[in-house]
């Protein structure tokens, strides 16, 4: 899916959007930490949402993946309302979230971790674990937890603790677990932080691959350089609000953006 | 000091039908604290409600058998209502909220006020008759080896004790083994990475928190049982803390730690006991100490042995030391 035909500005309607946001609106106190009046995400497209610490990345995600509520406004995942919708049921209708702070779960296994991750599991219910069958799926769900530990190259780690993997290690696992979930899009919370230059290559790999399955992704970064090399269409957010949309190359040269990163220069 | 008899006391004890109760309750709380992350200090107070639901059927014409079930429903409707608002919070509340109601409801039940349904004070006596009426054994009759013998009645409790505590762990085996059991361990684990994942949370919470509930309701009504006579002063909050030290020295998290914790923690329990009695009745602390200060000095060494064990292996008797020393994040 190409991005060219798209106009650079803040706003901008797209012609396939998966998930469309309008007026929305958290205020912390008195402060207005997310404040978007209308965005679209292009279906299929990795799309980057920059902007300087505080502009409201994360609150954003957030509000979009049910982890918090909004005082105002609308969204909608294919075409349907997700305002009010717990976090739990947002991540059914097919948008899975990471965290910036890594959430691997320390005393399961690799493996454990995947399986976890997948959905629709007969046994997992109180019910199902003590009066149905759910050995056959359990096994399906083991093979294709083995399949996708393989393509994320963890797959001598599977029976290791998720807690004794490293930093990076541990951001590989969460992508690869959130796939378990099969989500039409993945939303990654700085999946870059804190990685060796090697795995960050390899990540990046991983989230064009997602691309190239179907998937759409958005992704929270800070390294330009990262965001630069394999974005579509980037986001940039300042004080809540949108202030720049457009292809990287657009955004490399767009003076507002500039400004937000290093301050407007005062002219009194 | 006759050592002999205070070991075939502490023995006898530490598979006697109290140490069956503790297991069946430390299986629920276990299955709550180790598996769930859920911090319920008020497992007392599911064993209040399923032992007093339990009497106060049968003292108010209801059978044996209603008053079973009226018990194990007594403790799941409080898993609901304490879990219920609670639940979606975080861990602490959860905490403040069940060693609160445990205090509230066994005060209630003492309370002049409550007397028409709990005989206050006094508790509730002779209400398992059919039970004992089951016993195939002679209920005056002594089984066992030399000094070490049970009471016909006893080992009736017993048994029928220790099969629950077996059917129990059998059930938690087959839980933990399952997705369900991998489900409860990964929200101990973390909430939002569950939540992520598309999983109800608050749901496998409160299921978690009901099943262990109704355990200890069943735990509740076997002491209850066992003594023929339920009072609310054998419900102190202390009871939940004898439960935690069983779980945890046993081993938070594993299938067969509540029991190995029982049978100890009843042995240590009864042995110092014993010590304590015997070397103050021969004098050894003068006038130190008397009866009543021996006895308080005999929790003390139990908690200074239950320490020892902790510093030398703090993964308990099961624990799996590499576990335990996963510091997340």
């Amino acid at each position: 899916m190409t991005t060219n035909t798209i106009a650079a500005e803040p706003g901008v309607a797209k012609p396939d959007p998966i998930l469309v946001v309008d007026g929305l609106q958290r205020t912390f106190g008195g402060l207005h930490a997310v404040d978007v009046d209308h965005l679209e995400i292009q279906r299929n497209t990795i799309t980057s949402l920059i902007g300087p610490n505080g502009a409201g990345k994360t609150t954003l995600f957030n509000l979009l993946t049910g982890f918090d509520e909004v005082d105002a406004g609308t969204f909608s995942l294919n075409g349907e309302s997700l305002v009010g919708v717990p976090s739990y049921r947002v991540a059914r209708r097919g948008m899975v979230r990471t965290f910036q702070l890594t959430k691997s779960l320390g005393r399961l296994t690799v493996l454990e971790n995947m399986m976890f991750g997948a959905p629709d599991n007969p046994g997992e219910s109180l019910s199902g674990a003590m009066f149905r069958r759910w050995r056959s799926a359990e096994a399906d769900i083991e093979a294709r937890s083995r399949e996708l530990l393989e393509r994320f190259g963890m797959d001598h780690m599977s029976s290791e603790y998720a807690g004794s993997l490293s930093g990076g290690q541990r951001k590989l696992l969460e992508m690869a677990r959130s796939l378990m979930v099969e989500p039409d899009i993945v939303m990654l919370d700085e999946p870059m932080a804190g990685v060796n230059p090697v795995l960050t290559q390899s990540l990046l790999e991983h989230i064009k691959a997602l691309r190239d399955d179907g998937r759409t992704v958005v992704f929270v970064e800070h390294d330009m350089d990262v965001v630069q090399e394999i974005s579509d269409w980037v986001i940039v957010l300042a004080e809540g609000q949108v202030i720049a949309e457009g292809r990287p190359e657009q955004i490399a040269s767009n003076p507002i953006v500039i400004d937000a990163y290093l301050g407007t220069q005062s002219n009194g | 000091m006759d050592w002999t008899e205070i070991l075939i006391d502490a023995a006898t004890a530490s598979i006697g039908p109290v140490a069956a109760a503790y297991a069946l309750a430390a299986i629920g709380l276990n299955l709550q604290f180790g598996y769930s992350g859920l911090l319920n200090f008020g497992q007392a107070g599911f064993m209040l409600v399923g032992g007093y639901g339990a009497a106060i059927t049968v003292e108010h014409g209801g059978s044996f058998w209603l008053g079973i079930l009226v018990g194990i429903a007594a403790s799941v409707v409080l898993g609901l209502i304490l879990g219920g608002p609670t639940l979606r919070l975080r861990a602490d509340y959860l905490a403040i909220v069940t060693i609160s109601a445990a205090e509230i409801l066994r005060l209630i039940v003492r309370s002049g006020w409550a007397e028409p349904l709990t005989n206050g004070v006094f508790g509730i006596q002779g209400f398992a008759n059919p039970f004992f009426d089951l016993n195939p054994l002679a209920t005056a009759g002594r089984y066992g080896w030399g000094d070490f013998t049970f009471q016909g009645r006893q080992l009736w409790v017993m048994i029928v004790g220790w099969s629950l505590v077996g059917l129990a762990t059998l059930l938690l085996w087959k839980l933990i083994a399952s997705p369900w059991g991998r489900a409860i361990r990964a929200i101990r684990e973390d909430e939002d990475a569950a939540r992520a994942l598309g999983k109800n949370v608050f749901g496998y919470k409160l299921q978690s928190l009901i099943l262990g509930g109704a355990l200890g309701g069943a735990a509740g009504m076997l002491l209850a049982v066992e003594q023929q006579n339920i009072v609310s002063d054998s419900f102190l909050p202390q009871l939940t803390f004898f439960l935690y030290v069983i779980v945890i020295l046993g081993g938070a998290g594993t299938i067969l730690g509540p029991i190995f914790g029982a049978i100890v923690f009843r042995f240590l329990f009864q042995f110092f006991d014993g010590f304590m009695a015997q070397s103050q009745a021969e004098g050894w602390y003068g006038d130190l100490l008397d009866a009543t200060d021996a006895q308080q000095i005999k929790l003390v060494l139990v908690g200074a042995g239950l320490m020892a064990l902790m510093v030398f292996r703090p993964q308990g008797a099961f624990g799996n030391r590499e576990e335990l020393l996963i510091d997340d994040n």
